[in-house]
Formats: C-alpha cells, structure tokens, sequence
C-alpha cells in the first residue's frame, strides 16, 4: 500500500472506482454524495456509470455525534434529497474513508426521509482507522496514513486533487 | 468589557441581545436557520442534535404562543423540554429569581429559554451562572421588559432576507408602539449591524423612546411620509393597555392615524412585505385586507421562526 | 487621654494649612504648631505623608435602624462612617417607621451615644408615616434631637401641604431639606430618561420630574422664608435654576451624591443593578455641570447617599433592585479623586465634606484650639481596591467594587479618642 507523501492522482483513483462501480452498481441506483468531497464525486457519477441515478446531497452537521465536544459548526450548506428514499438503492459517496461517523451520521439521516431498499458506499479512498463496523462497497485506493494527517480532496475547476494536512 | 454573550473563543454561548453581535455571528444564525427550514419539509422534522439536553421554557411573564414556537424548536432537535411557567406571585413567595435558577440549574438544565417582564433578566441570569461556575448552562432571551426579544428580531431579519436577498439599499420601517417594544429593538440593532440603507420608526410622540434617533433610526410621526419607498414593513402590536386614554386617546383614532390599510401600503415600494410578530390586532394597527393580502408575509415569520430558534438553541448549546 | 499627632499636613478649611504637630486633650484641640505648656501626650501618633482634617460630615447616612436591621445596624454603619474618617453624621428618616415620633429619634440617639463611635443627627420626618397627609410633631421632634425635616426620597404630591410645612418650620425656624421629586413624571421610571434608558428598554425618569419639583420647592420657599436645603441635584437645569436662586440673594444651599461626580447613565453597562440609584445617574453632560458647580459653589456639599442594601434586595433584574449605594467609606476618595481630576485646591474640595456640611448641621468643623477633636488622619497617596472584604459597612452594593481609588483614612478621632486606626 502506498503511503501518505505518495498519494495517488485524484482523477486517476477516480477512474478505479468508476471501473468498479460499472456493472455491479443498480441501474436506478441514486448516488448521496457527502459534503463536502463527496458532492463532487456525486455530482460527476451519473456521466460516467450507465443508467439512470438521481443525485442527492448531505451535511452532516445535525448528525455529528462530536457536537457535544465540538459544537454546531455551520456550514451554510443543505441536506437535499429530491427523490423518494423510501424503496430506493442508494449508494452513499464519499471521498474519505476513516473513522466511519460521517456515514453513519449519514445514513441516520437518510433514514430521517424513508426506508430506504438498500444503502451502498463509495469513496475515492479509504485510509484505514475504523471506528465502527463499517466498510465499502466500493474503493478507489487503499492508503496507510499516520494518525494526525488528514487527506483533503480539494477542486480545481473540474479537477480533482489529494493532498495531506496536519489534522485541525 | 467583554460582551456578555461570546464565550473567550468568541462563540455565542448566549442569546441575549442582538446590540453589539459580530455580523459574522448574526451571519451564521441565519445561514443555520436555513438549513433547518429545511427539516421542517421532511416527513420527519427532527434532527437529533440536542438529543440528552434538557431546555428550560422558564416563561414569568405569560406567552403562549413564544412558549410554543421554542418548545417546538427544542424538540425538533430532540431535547427534552420542560416548561415552567412561573407567574409573578411564586416569585413573592421568598424565593429570588436567582434561587429558582439555582434549583434549576442543580435538576442539570443545559438550557434556559426566559421570557421576564423586566429589561436586563437575561443578562442577570447569565451573569450569575458565570459567578456560580455554571457556564456551560446557555440563556437564551425569549423576551425581557421593552429590551430585547432578539429570536424574534433574527426571524425578522430571516424574513427580509428570504424575500430580499440584501440588507444594503433597502429601507425598513418600524410602525407604531416603539417605546414598549422589544421586537423593535432587537430589530433595529440586527437591521443597522447588517448594513441596511435605512431604518425608520413611525408612530406618535408618546409611543416614540426618547432620543430614537440614537438607536440610528429616522423618525417620522406622519405615517404616509415614513412609508414612502420602504421595501419592508414592520407593524408592531399595540397592546390593550396603551389604549386606555394615558397614551392613546382610542383604538379608532390609532388606527386612523398609523393603521395599516391598502391605501396607505400603496405609498410603499410595489413589491413591499408587510410584517407583524403577532399577535395582530385586526383593526388596530392594520387592516385585515392588508394582513390577508398577497403582501403579507405574516405566516412565514412563524415559521421561519421555529427554524431561527432551532439555530439559535443549537448554536448556543454547543459552545464551550 | 493626651494625644500628639505629629509631623502631618494640617489641613483647616478655615484657616488653611500647616506642617507640624496637632495636641489633643480632654477630647478638644488643644494646640497647634507647639505644645502647650507642660503637655505631655500619653501617646504619640507619626502620621508623617499623612493629612489631618476635621471629621468628615456626612449628611445623608442611613442606618437602616429602626426596621431595617437585615441590610445593616447601627453598629456596622457607624464602624463603617468612622472608617470612612467620618466623625457627625445625618441619617435621613426612610426607616420602618420612619422617624416621625419623638421615641423613636430618642431611641437612636441613645443607642448611638452608646457606641460612642460617631455623632448622630437625626432628620425627623416631615409627615407622619412620609404619607404626605399630615405634619409632624415638628417641635417635639427637634427637642427629640431632630436637626432638620425631610420627607427622604418619597415624593410629595400635596403642594398645599407642603407650603404649610415650609409655612410652619419657618415660624419656629426649624429647617427643611427636601430633595425635587415631581410625584408623578418619571414615576415607572428607573433610570435617567435618555438614549442608554432607550437603548436598553428602562422605563425613564425625565430631568423635568427634578426641575419641577425643585421649582415649585423654589418658589414656596421664597414665599415662606423657610430655612431650605436642597438635596441630592443631579442635572445641569437644577443647577442653573440653584444658581440663580443663590444669585438672587435667596438662602438656599444644595448639595450632590458624590457617585454622581463620577458616574453617568453610560455606567449603567448591562444592567448592574449597583448603579440603580436615585435620583439616576444622569447624562455625562449634566455630570460635567455637577463638577463644575461643585467647585464654584453653587453646589455647597458632597454627600454619599449612603444606602448599604442586602444582596437579596440587590441581585434582581435592573427594575426590581432596591435603588442606592453603600458610600460613607467612599466619600472621602472619590471627593479627592474629582479634586485631583478637576484641580480643585484641597482645602477648596475638603470643606465640602467638612466645614460645609458641619454649617448645616451648626456644629464646628475646625483644627483651631478648643475645637472638638472630632479629626479624620488620611494618607491621600494610599491606593486600595473597593471590595467586599475591604468595605465596613454591612452593604456591598456600590458600582466602584473593584475599583482602585487614592486616599485611605489612617485614623479616626472622635471627641478626643481614636475610634478607627489602621
């Protein structure tokens, strides 16, 4: 596995996981993407996997589980969900994958719109460190990163781009 | 002096007033209340943010309605609410203010929602959680004497914002019972901080504070005048007891010279809203033609204020 | 007891000021400058960098006793007035009752002759219960110890009334000190009428509710020919109006609360209720005119208003407070301090606490032979910080906690013996 002053090409890992995306995701599968990285990814999904899948987005702000320690943080951003959950395969994105709070804050609220058939995950990366039983459908990279790093997907125009901060 | 509400990291960890809040904390209010209006659309309206905290509705001043509206926000975002209405006469059975907070504080209260007849409450309630080491409970000022109501003055600010995207080149004018009101204060001060071109007051003398024009308003008696142009309106709620001949010598001659009616809204800009806290006295300060009509954006400020309220307890509950 | 306090800066209102030694004995100056013949002082007092003064004379100093004893007692009011270098002092009549009855005004003056702290001079009420309906027993209260009549901070309505008490005090001489208070501007009121009261939503007290009054108190007086002081002027028109009353030639005096040389309605801050006082503190302009007056004359004396309030009655919303401040201990430094700030000579600003009010009440404020040793020795330079553990009196409740002011009594004489040392 390569390791974090190696990171890979965003654009490129993003090509991995579209290959493996392609055939095993449902045709009418809706792709939640988390804000902020895994709107981007979201938002580009439809174009490049056949079928037809209605796009959604989620903050997470009001599902946090760190709010007691850290507070509301707003962000201005909003939950938008313009499809019916309930029934749906929903195939949840996001662009790192660490701790796993974000998805299940994520998948919390999703229940907060329905019953949804059957809720997937896809991130670009997945850097180890769970915290919680969770694991991907699908993956674009596997990296090893020290603790106290932390991996950002950042946008450039349309262009994707990984780079490694000090942890706030 | 440090301002009372902002904790050492400069976070809101009370609501007190909006005089002297840092645009950017008013900014974040607003931009939060949006997205929880947001909430109120889905088919569950509840968030689980608060869930374990315990707000306080300590009401000693009756509200039915305010109580509500803070009740519904704390619930939405799963807090436990208990509400205390607490009139004036348990407060004459020797026990201070300060010693139902106290009490309260003891039963793990992480938030308390106060309405109180008399200016500055608030501000002793915070101020006394601080000296008794208590300052992880929040206050939030749902009401006190004719100082401040600064959720409702935010709901406003929400309002005018929603239907005119930009405080700057806008003109907003307060009508009526001034002197009395809370709502108006809290309203000019989040008005002026925002950068709006201009704020009057209109009513007669008697229902003017004196030297309004230092809380950086123009004034006007002549209603027709103050209306001239304004984008937004603001009618204020005259209470009975000003009618009673001390201020007002009758309800009908009120009306007659500040009541709204569609004559009269005619003078403002064509796209202007028409705004009231509530609740309206029809008749009195306007006509229900008006409060009805296709310019009334009544119905919204409530509920718009059940989203700035959740904001606000989410905000305030969450600072360290 | 033989007393020699030595090398001080001797400070008469009078006479003026001198280095050197002052001797006391059988509870009179005896001395100044040299020892009399055969003097030998039982004690010698180094008050080397300090000032001696006559005892500071308070005219406003509530003891809170009668009814009262649970916001303070004579016992801790008058340890904090001589801690303050305050050696006579007037206690306005609002107890519970007020001092309407001669028993009453006997019963303090014995229990204060008792402390042998400081000299009490009782203000008997001006009407029975200060309900405003009917006089005193004006006579028997002055025979009771009485110096004056007041009617405290209870407005009087009946004008009527009030020209028969002028009209009768005048006969026999007896002397009124009434503080301008209209019954009915302002009466909701609970601070000064103006853009802080606007801006925070305080019902407000205009400055006609003091104009009118002292008008009306004014123009009766001139009618009656009564003996009148007027109390506790907080703006720049009762100034004026003061002024051309005294240029007039009418014999009128006044004076001022000294928190109101400090502090205006901006002080008020979010709500500490320790600056809930009345009259309210006023605009910083009529504060200004308050200085001025004070240091030209018009203005005669500088009282404290002193009010110690228990934390029960103070610890409530701005409204609801008890109004009034704890100050005996307070009014010698900030007296010096507006001396110091405004560069008034210190003669010119002690004799508003001393020889000016000691004339009101008729008793000698004065460092020449013979005099009552009734002295107050002060280093000005000293520097301490209110506090409630630094203050006396048995009231916390003044907006200077936590302040640091100059000027801290070192010892208190009173009738020749020293009452306070530090």
């Amino acid at each position: 596995m390569p390791v974090a002053n190696d990171l890979p090409d965003a654009e490129a890992t993003l090509e991995v996981l579209v290959e493996r995306m392609r055939g095993a995701v449902a045709h009418d599968a809706a792709f939640v993407g988390i804000y902020s990285g895994g709107a981007w990814l979201a938002e580009r999904l439809p174009a490049l996997i056949p079928g037809d899948h209605p796009v959604g987005f989620i903050d997470v702000s009001f599902y946090r589980d760190d709010y007691s320690s850290k507070g509301l943080k707003g962000t201005g951003r909003r939950t938008s969900i313009p499809f019916d959950v309930n029934g749906a395969t929903i195939v949840l994105v996001d662009d790192v994958l660490y701790t796993g709070r974000s998805v299940r804050a994520a998948i919390n609220e999703l229940f907060d719109f329905g019953r949804p058939g059957r809720i997937e995950l896809a991130v670009l990366v997945d850097r180890g460190g769970r915290e919680l039983p969770i694991e991907p459908t699908y993956c674009g990279a596997r990296l090893t990163v020290a603790q106290g790093l932390s991996i950002e997907l950042s946008r450039d125009g349309d262009r994707l781009a990984l780079a490694v901060e000090r942890a706030r | 002096m440090r301002n009372p509400q902002l904790n050492a990291r400069g976070e809101l960890t009370h609501l007190l007033t909006l005089e002297g809040l840092p645009i950017d904390v008013i900014r974040n209010i607003l931009d939060t209340a949006a997205q929880f209006v947001s909430i109120g659309e889905r088919e569950v309206k509840k968030v689980p943010l608060l869930r374990g905290n315990a707000v306080f509705n300590l009401f000693f001043e009756n509200s039915t309605r305010t109580r509500t509206t803070f009740e519904i926000a704390a619930k939405r975002l799963s807090a436990d609410v208990i509400n205390l209405n607490i009139g004036v006469s348990s407060t004459n059975k020797g026990e201070t203010l300060l010693d139902t907070i106290d009490n309260l504080v003891a039963m793990d209260a992480d938030v308390f929602v106060v309405r109180h007849a008399q200016s500055g409450a608030p501000h002793l309630i915070a101020q006394h959680l601080a000296q008794v080491g208590r300052s992880h409970v929040h206050v939030v000022n749902a009401g006190d004497g004719r100082h401040a109501h600064p959720t409702q003055g935010l709901l406003d600010l929400y309002t005018i914002r929603h239907y005119k995207k930009d405080f700057h080149g806008l003109t907003v004018a307060i009508v009526g019972d001034v002197l009395h009101s809370r709502v108006a204060r809290s309203l000019i001060h989040g008005l002026t901080t925002l950068g709006t071109s201009e704020v009057r007051v209109i009513g007669p003398r008697t229902l003017l504070p004196t030297a309004a024009e230092t809380l950086g308003v123009r004034v006007y008696h002549d209603m027709r005048e103050g209306l001239r142009g304004c984008d937004a309106i603001v009618m204020l709620r005259l209470q009975n007891e000003r009618m009673n001949g001390t201020l007002l010598p009758s309800a009908a001659e009120y009306f007659k010279h500040y009541g709204l009616t569609q004559e009269k809204l005619a003078l403002a800009r064509p796209d202007a809203i028409v705004m009231h806290p509530g609740p309206m006295n029809r008749g009195v300060e306007i006509d229900s033609p008006v409060a009805d009509g296709e310019r009334s954006v009544i119905l919204p400020q409530v509920t718009f204020g059940i989203a700035v309220r959740m904001a606000v307890m989410s905000i305030v509950a969450g600072a360290r | 007891m033989r007393l020699e306090i030595a090398n001080a800066r001797l400070v008469d209102p009078v006479t003026g000021e001198r280095e050197g030694s002052l001797y006391v004995a059988d509870g009179r100056i005896a001395a100044v400058g040299a020892a009399p013949v055969g003097f030998r002082a039982d004690r010698v007092l180094d008050m080397r960098g300090c000032v001696v003064v006559p005892g500071l004379v308070d005219i406003a100093v509530r003891l809170r006793e009668p009814g009262l004893e649970y916001k303070a007692t004579l016992e801790s009011e008058l340890a904090a007035a001589i801690a303050g270098g305050v050696t006579s002092l007037a206690c306005p009549p609002d107890t519970d009752p007020p001092l309407d009855e001669p028993g009453l005004v006997e019963m303090l003056k014995h229990r204060a002759r008792m402390l042998h702290l400081a000299h009490v001079y009782p203000v008997g009420a001006l009407t029975a219960g200060l309900e405003g309906t009917a006089l005193t027993q004006m006579g028997e209260l002055t025979e009771a110890g009485c110096v004056a009549f007041s009617h405290a901070d209870v407005a009087l309505a009946d004008t009527d009334l009030l020209r028969r008490a002028m009209q009768y005090a005048a006969t026999f001489g007896y002397a009124l000190w009434l503080r301008p208070n209209d019954p009915y501007l302002g009466r909701n009121g609970v601070a000064h009428d103006g853009d802080v009261a606007t801006r925070l939503g305080l019902p407000g007290i205009p400055v006609t509710a003091e104009t009118i009054a002292l008008a009306t108190i004014l123009t009766l007086a001139r009618e009656c020919d009564v003996r009148l002081h007027v109390c506790r002027v907080s703006c720049a028109r009762s100034v004026a109006m003061l002024r051309e009353a005294k240029a007039d030639g009418m014999a009128v005096s006044c004076d001022v609360a000294v928190h109101h040389l400090h502090l205006c309605d901006g002080d008020i801050g979010w709500f500490d209720a320790n600056t809930r006082v009345v009259p309210p503190l006023r605009s910083s302009a009529d504060r200004a005119a308050l200085r001025a007056a004070l240091a030209d004359g018009t203005i005669d004396i500088v009282c404290s208003d002193h009010a110690p309030v228990d934390d029960d009655s103070k610890q409530l919303p701005f409204g609801e407070a008890e109004p009034g401040v704890t100050g005996v201990e307070l009014l010698l430094p900030l007296t010096l301090r507006w001396a110091a700030e405004d560069g008034v000579a210190l003669p010119t600003a002690l004799a508003r606490i001393t020889r000016a009010p000691a004339q009101l009440l008729g008793i000698a404020a004065s460092l020449a032979p013979g005099a009552p040793a009734d002295l107050c020795v002060f280093d000005a330079q000293a520097a301490w910080t209110v506090g409630r553990d630094t203050l006396t009196s048995q009231g916390k409740n003044t907006p200077f906690l936590g302040v640091d002011l100059a000027g801290r009594v070192r010892c208190t004489l009173v009738d020749g013996e020293i009452v306070h040392e530090t």
